[in-house]
């Protein structure tokens, strides 16, 4: 019911929203939460496990209870808090965990078999039959406890990420946040002042303090209002810091259009911050708690803080008629406010004896409430004294078990908080986090006075730290009442008093996991679910621990408490992974050749992240293979053109590029004229080969190296270790050009002739022999020539910078075809190495050796090189290591597949009797059957045997040949031709 | 995370490529013989404490830095250039 006259928000602005499909209206800056209970609705959820009926708790983002759902399809937002949820024109939401309604919940059935349903009893009672658990069990639990569900469709809103930098984030804006941010500013530091909340001010905007003779709520904004003026400060509403990480890296979740209803797709829903901050404040305020006792869950009861807010900021009265419960002095503040809007008072009950009240109200002392009646919402609270059992009539009861501060940020480095007996809460312990101040609340102070004393000191240690001198400001006057009261966790008694309203976790969970030895406090945590889920046990953790302590004959210290982790509060996946989906997760890199090779309709495939033509089909080609076999033909017979651009290119210059070399590759380089490519190997510290690739010597200190495709980024990386951190003596300088050049394979028996009617001048066989290379003019541009060979063939690949790589693709594709021939893909390129037997990743794959591969001998005897000395280990050069062999089948099936396995005829197909695999395997069109490339024991020695193929997982198997791996012109006439 | 390269100043963890201990600065003579090779590929201290890694600023000025840091408190003490340690160890 709203509060003529009270509250802050615009009474003039009405909103209309739904809930559950029936339409309510409320002001501009109501939550869900403040506009439901002005509209006298206070059943707003079932319980997680029991599916009680509940309504809401709190007033802000720790809220357990009231979690409903917003939006529809690939909007779907679900466990949204109506706490933190502001209202918008046309808002829809829905409850959850409730069928068929939020009024009639059949699971309510539960709530009746509670007595068989306590902590433990999932892992008593479905521990058999085993095969139940995943099929039957889990299902049927799932089903019956949870939150709310996801749409199970693709995310439609849009989520940002950011990075923001400063001097000080101050986390929090309540009086301490305001009063540091204002300093610090002031003081010359650049500040990000973040608050989850929509509007800044804290606790001012929910008490009727005075500030300065001002409102608190009216001093705050004035606040806020200097410090938007001022050009170092940024202001961060709905920004929750949710965690702390090393050097000062905080993350941060901003809910930029949760408020509101447009999804033009220009704003984000939501943005991921990652904040870097040289000093932080932490102003995180605190959390009241609740009490245990028998059936506190009903709706209508809720924290005295929570009561206040709705009245005081938000202009409502969540009942007709308060009762408040509490063992503090704060909580009869409830009463004094709720009196003096005009709101009936029925009674305020203190556990303590030795109170006073505090205004003209009815005050049990040194009583408790130990019962509620109100299936689906309070009617009435009894309560217990030294006089006797009463009962009270009331639709609002305001409980307060004191305030915890909310200590979490400064756990999440490993730190561990500090029992304070004379507040009965934890309080951080210093020099958790490097270089944060706590300061206020969240450090036990709870006054105004101390928290606006606190924000100005926690400033000053801040600038000073950054080298500043804190200017002087004026302390604001503020109440200071001291706080006062008696720890009060439980009240005594037969029933359910709930401690975690979230996981349906009560009293005697944590009496019952104690009792059964679940001690430790993280035992009990799992054992009961205490502390888990959205509110991650922001209302109970402290409750639970202590009647744990209480159970198991410990203090609260030696109890402690569980981990504090990042999240504070819930971060969709979506806002971590913003960014970071589809192509933002794999970036695409095309070749200049690209839209040629598109416009010609060739499949793409991948290639790491780069995009290459699979094959080039024509007209009445169905198949893939018979595209493959024709592009096969014209290097074979006439001329192909391929895009090689995506192998890496290492520029290599200086006085000992060719050490450089002679110490990376096996083999010389030194010795390697000028004008002249040579085939390297690369092996890793350990032994292994890591990779391969031409080198060109362009002039003396001139070279520059190819990698394969996949490890061009890894080459480079590596290069740079070895220039910097092995032999930083060297004269050398590295660059990767693999994007600064356009590089296209020209090969095939007419290769040359296509590139002598392209030149600016002409090849031939004594000029430009096989391995040759140099600098070519291609229609007055400058660009590279190498004679080298891919393939097996009179080849060529010409390079040219980038820009130009589009029009010579079309150029050299053009003429191709003119001469008989065309462009191929990747498929035809790896029949053609296939048959030639040169290998790729899929043969130096990380665990063969040079010896393996049949290439021992290009470790040179004359130098050292990387992994020479761990190449020559006992056992990587023993004969019987499985070693590259070519393959071609003579059994009865004809097909051969990569990945199957090797044995002797006659043995059995199984890991024991495995005798090797292949790696590739391709149709050769040449040679008219399948050939492949792969590893057996013994290598050369068992040239001309017959082995059995098993492929296990496609179910096929055949006989194979071992052969040479070079199946196709072993003299290499071809390619020198 | 943050480290600082002695180059481009503190920067974002995502900017750099781990490789490991710093032991890599100490590459053994090829005849160093067995137990040697096998310490410099193989074997590493786990000790929680104070460690020396490389550090490669990849995303940025392509040094390779040595960082000193504290696995148990996480702290960053310092980065140095690994050419340069190396150099004055010559």
């Amino acid at each position: 019911m709203r509060v003529a006259g009270k509250g802050q928000i615009d009474q003039s602005t009405p909103i209309s929203f739904s809930f559950d499909g029936i339409q309510y209206r409320g002001f501009a800056g109501d939550t869900v939460a403040s506009a439901l209970l002005a509209n006298d609705i206070r059943l707003m959820a079932r319980s997680f496990k029991y599916h009680r009926p509940r309504g809401v708790l709190t007033a802000g983002s720790e809220e357990p209870n009231a979690l409903m759902t917003v939006g529809r399809d690939g909007a779907t937002d679900p466990n949204v808090r109506a706490t933190v949820q502001e209202i918008y024109e046309g808002l829809e939401l829905r409850s959850q965990n409730a069928w068929p309604s939020l009024e009639y919940d059949v699971m309510a059935v539960n709530d009746l078999a509670s007595p068989f349903l306590g902590a433990g009893f999932y892992y008593k009672t479905f521990m058999w039959p085993r095969a139940f658990w995943e099929r039957v069990y889990e299902p049927i639990i799932r089903r019956a406890a949870g939150l709310g569900a996801l749409s199970g469709k693709k995310q439609s809103d849009k989520y940002e990420r950011a990075y923001a930098h400063c001097d000080v984030l101050v986390i929090g804006a309540g009086p301490t946040g305001l009063m540091a941010a204002l300093r610090a500013a002031n003081s010359g530091a650049d500040v990000i002042l973040a608050d989850e909340d929509s509007v800044m001010g804290g606790r001012l905007n929910s008490e009727s303090f005075e500030v300065d003779g001002q409102a608190g709520a009216d001093w705050a904004a004035g606040i806020v209002a200097q410090l938007r003026e001022m050009n170092n400060v940024r202001l961060m509403t709905r920004t929750t810091v949710a965690g702390v990480y090393d050097q000062g890296t905080f993350g941060a979740l901003e809910r930029v259009n949760h408020h509101t209803s447009v999804r033009d797709g220009k704003a984000p829903l939501e943005t991921f911050w990652r904040i870097v901050a040289k000093q932080s404040i932490l102003a995180a305020g605190a959390i009241e708690r609740p009490i245990a006792f028998q059936n506190n869950d009903r709706p209508g009861i809720m924290t005295a803080g929570a009561v206040r807010s709705y009245l005081n900021r938000w202009g409502v009265a969540p009942g007709k008629a308060i009762t408040v419960f509490a063992n503090n002095d704060d909580a009869h503040r409830t009463a004094m406010d709720m009196q003096a809007a005009g709101v009936h008072v029925a009674a305020v009950i203190d556990s303590r004896s030795n109170v006073q009240a505090l205004g003209d109200y009815t005050l049990i002392k040194g009583a408790h409430v130990c019962g509620t009646t109100g299936r689906k919402g309070l009617e009435t609270i009894t309560v217990r004294s030294s006089a006797g059992t009463q009962s009270i009539s009331t639709d609002c009861l305001a409980m307060s078990g004191g305030w915890n501060p909310t200590v979490h940020l400064t756990c999440h480095m490993n730190g561990r908080p500090m029992w304070r007996e004379d507040i009965a809460s934890f309080v951080p312990k210093e020099g958790t986090i490097p270089n944060m101040t706590v300061a206020g609340a969240c450090n036990g102070d709870f006054s105004t006075h101390a928290c606006l004393g606190a924000g100005l000191e926690a400033a000053a240690k801040a600038v000073t730290a950054l080298g500043k001198t804190p200017v002087e400001i004026d302390m604001p006057q503020a109440e200071d009442t001291a706080y006062k009261m008696e720890p009060l966790w439980a009240v005594p008694g037969k029933g359910r008093a709930w401690v975690d309203f979230q996981n349906d976790v009560s009293v005697k969970d944590v009496k019952q996991a104690a009792f059964e030895n679940f001690r430790s406090v993280e035992h009990m945590k799992r054992y009961t679910t205490q502390g888990m889920a959205t509110d991650q046990g922001k209302n109970s953790n402290v409750t639970a621990l202590a009647l744990l302590a209480d159970a198991t004959g410990r203090g609260i210290p030696e109890t402690g408490t569980t981990t504090f982790r990042p999240p504070y509060s819930p971060i969709a996946m979506a806002a971590f992974g913003a960014g970071a989906e589809g192509k933002g997760f794999a970036p695409e890199r095309k070749t200049t050749s690209h839209v040629a090779t598109i416009e010609d309709g060739a499949p793409m495939m991948e290639a790491g992240l780069w995009y290459r033509p699979s094959y080039f089909p024509i007209k009445g080609e169905k198949t893939w293979r018979q595209s493959c076999d024709r592009e096969v033909g014209y290097v074979r017979n006439a001329v192909g053109v391929c895009d090689v651009s995506t192998l890496g290119k290492i520029d290599i210059q200086g006085p000992d590029a060719a050490e450089l070399l002679d110490f990376v590759y096996t083999n010389m380089f030194s010795s390697l004229k000028v004008g002249r490519v040579r085939y390297g190997l690369m092996l890793r510290e350990d032994g292994y080969v890591m990779d391969d690739g031409t080198t060109a010597r362009l002039s003396e200190t001139h070279f520059v190296m190819t990698t394969t495709t996949a490890a061009a980024g890894a080459v480079m990386r590596y290069l740079e270790f070895v220039t910097q951190v092995l032999r930083p003596e060297l004269d050398v300088r590295l660059m990767s050009v693999t994007e600064q050049w356009a590089q296209f394979a020209v090969a095939g028996p007419q290769s040359r002739e296509l590139l002598n009617g392209l030149l600016d001048q002409t090849l031939d066989n004594e000029t430009w022999p096989f391995m040759a290379c140099g600098d070519v003019s291609i229609s007055g541009v400058q660009g590279r020539l190498f004679r080298i060979s891919f393939s097996g063939e009179h080849a060529y690949e010409i390079a040219v910078p980038a820009r130009y790589g589009d029009s010579l693709f079309r150029t050299l594709t053009a003429k191709a075809t003119e001469m008989g021939g065309g462009p191929y893909g990747v498929e035809a390129l790896n029949v053609l190495r296939i048959e030639k037997g040169f290998i790729t990743h899929a043969e130096i794959h990380g665990r063969v050796t040079a010896f393996d591969i049949g290439m021992g001998r290009m470790i040179s005897a004359k130098k050292d090189c990387i992994g020479k000395t761990m190449a020559a280990r006992d056992g990587m050069l023993d004969e019987d290591r499985e070693r590259l062999m070519g393959f071609k089948p003579v059994g009865a099936v004809k097909q051969l597949t990569a990945g199957a396995h090797l044995y002797n005829e006659g043995d059995e197909a199984t890991a024991e009797f495995d005798k090797g695999y292949l790696t590739s395997v391709a149709f050769s069109p040449t040679l008219g059957h399948f050939m492949a490339l792969g590893f057996v024991r013994g290598g050369p020695e068992r040239l001309g045997d017959r082995l059995r193929m098993v492929d296990h997982m496609r179910q096929i198997e055949t006989i194979v040949e071992v052969c040479d791996p070079v199946v196709f012109d072993p003299k290499g006439e071809r390619t020198r031709g | 995370m943050r480290l600082p390269c002695p180059i481009c100043g503190e920067r974002d963890i995502r900017e750099f490529y781990y490789q490991g201990a710093d032991v890599a600065l100490n590459r053994p003579a090829p005849d160093a013989g067995d137990d040697a090779w096998q310490d410099y590929v193989y074997l590493r201290d786990n000790q929680p404490g104070e460690h020396r890694d490389l550090w490669q600023h990849e995303s940025g000025c392509g040094s390779w830095i040595v960082v000193s840091r504290n696995t148990v408190t996480h702290e960053v003490s310092g980065a140095k250039l690994a050419k340069e340690i190396k150099r004055t160890k010559a």
